[in-house]
């Protein structure tokens, strides 16, 4: 009987004291914009899933490409149909490290270095962020480049001016504490 | 001893669950969303008839539509383009499931109001709905002056109906196809032997060639068609280029008109006898009332 009892005290304790090391958000904050001499295209996902593991840094990010809302319904459209094909490619996903996660201050600039996944490409992807950690919230905001034809999006040669060539992607996230 | 072994592979088997790769958790943290599938065609129109997709809501589409002469017409009539039939529309997303348009044609000085409505739509996934089904209908006025004197129409002798059941399925994204049963309800005709309803069935898809073209075909077959005209049914071959902001097609077609009632019931040309009309449909979009907040839901306040 004995035994049966320390597993499953093991078992409780074991999920206990690992549930607060991961925070999620499933509302996450990203965006991206365009801006070229002839218009401004700005796009909003507001369902980004974000996930931090506190014990080693570890982060990754899964955001699904028709969430993106655009002012004007067609562009939605196009850019799902042509440019991303959320068909083929539902998903755009990013797995990296904060760097010196465990050490950091509770308020500061970080690093964040992984793989970027748009399109069916993957690229490594470095960019600085803004951290705040508090005892139930960690904050990320931050932005970085990306080069639409790094990951194989075509403009087609009439739009060409009005889409920009590197867009500014946006993000803020305020991950909760996960508990299974 | 033992306790300790236990105690040690409990722990273990916890950091392996720990070790769980963080995709898993998000894959099941992702909120289960229904989807549907989205640009079944590329236009509001398969080519001559209309195609299930809708404009959005607050989107104001002005459509201009072109069917010239016969090609075989020779060189004399500048391969048909010399004649031309004209329809101009505004045609305007109420909801995003219900659409309605005004149009005007040259041919028959006729003016046309329809609306589409979207019955139910095709999902993705397992056990999803497999079909779209939009309900259409339209009114034509035909306000043309060619009676015989004395012998003038009532006004609602100028009025025809048209109601369609478009059923389609995108089966892959490259190819789509849709049926449309129609009826047709004239409320005047030439001769008796005429009728004043005529049941049609009609077929439409489309195979994509590249990402912003598509090739399109749509027929339309004819139960019961009219006697005091020699018809034929409506064949159409055509192209769709998205460029951009809008969608522009060229079509080849035994019909000249662009309004259900005549091509399916009133066209009398041979396609494989070369009695072939070009065309094209071109649209413009603009987009009404959804204008978002700026910035509303941009970062409310940053919590840095």
């Amino acid at each position: 009987m004995k035994p049966i009892i320390t597993i499953i005290l093991c078992l409780l304790f074991s999920s206990m004291s690992y549930a607060q090391e991961k925070y999620l958000t499933k509302n996450g904050h990203t965006s991206f914009f365009s801006s070229s001499p002839i218009e401004d295209i700005e796009a909003d996902n507001n369902q980004v899933l974000s996930i931090i593991d506190t014990k080693t840094g570890k982060i990754a990010i899964s955001i699904l490409m028709k969430s993106f809302m655009f002012e004007k319904a067609l562009m939605q459209e196009h850019f799902n149909e042509n440019y991303v094909e959320s068909d083929k490619y539902p998903k755009a996903t990013f797995k990296g490290e904060i760097l010196d996660f465990v050490t950091l201050e509770n308020t500061s600039e970080v690093i964040i270095k992984g793989n970027l996944t748009i399109h069916g490409v993957t690229k490594s992807l470095e960019t600085k962020a803004k951290i705040k950690k508090t005892e139930d919230h960690i904050f990320l905001e931050g932005s970085f480049p990306v080069k639409v034809a790094d990951f194989n999006i075509e403009i087609p040669s009439v739009v060409v001016n009005n889409i920009a060539k590197t867009i500014k992607v946006s993000f803020n996230f305020d991950h909760k504490p996960y508990t299974k | 001893m033992k306790k300790f072994i236990i105690l040690l592979t409990i722990l273990s088997i916890g950091n392996v669950v720990t070790a769980q790769d963080l995709f898993e958790i998000l894959d099941e943290e992702t909120p289960q969303t229904k989807e549907y599938a989205t640009a079944t065609f590329k236009g509001t129109r398969i080519l001559n008839g209309h195609s299930i997709e809708n404009r959005k809501k607050g989107i104001l589409e002005f459509v201009i539509s072109h069917r010239f002469g016969r090609v075989n017409l020779g060189a004399d009539e500048l391969f048909g383009l010399d004649q031309s039939n004209i329809r101009f529309a505004f045609e305007y997303g109420l909801t995003d499931n219900l659409m309605i348009g005004v149009g005007r044609s040259s041919f028959e000085k006729a003016y046309d109001a329809f609306f589409k409505y979207k019955l139910l739509k095709q999902g993705i996934g397992k056990k999803s709905f497999p079909i779209s089904v939009s309900l259409f209908g339209s009114t034509v006025y035909r306000s043309v002056d060619d009676f015989e004197p004395g012998n003038e129409p009532s006004e609602s002798d100028r009025l025809f109906y048209t109601t369609q059941l478009l059923l389609a399925r995108k089966f892959s994204p490259g190819f789509s196809l849709q049926i449309m049963p129609s009826y047709i309800h004239r409320n005047s005709v030439a001769i008796e032997e005429d009728p004043h309803d005529i049941f049609a069935l009609g077929i439409g898809g489309r195979i994509k060639l590249t990402k912003r073209i598509s090739v399109n075909g749509e027929y339309h077959y004819t139960l019961n068609p009219l006697e005091s005209i020699n018809t034929t049914n409506s064949l159409a071959f055509g192209i769709d280029i998205e460029t951009g902001g809008h969608v522009f097609q060229i079509i080849l077609s035994n019909s000249i008109t662009m309004i259900e009632k005549s091509f399916i019931t009133e066209s009398t040309d041979d396609f494989f006898e070369g009695d072939v009309h070009l065309g094209f449909n071109i649209s413009r979009a603009f987009q009404f009332g959804q204008k978002k907040k700026r910035k509303q839901q941009k970062i409310k306040e940053s919590h840095l």
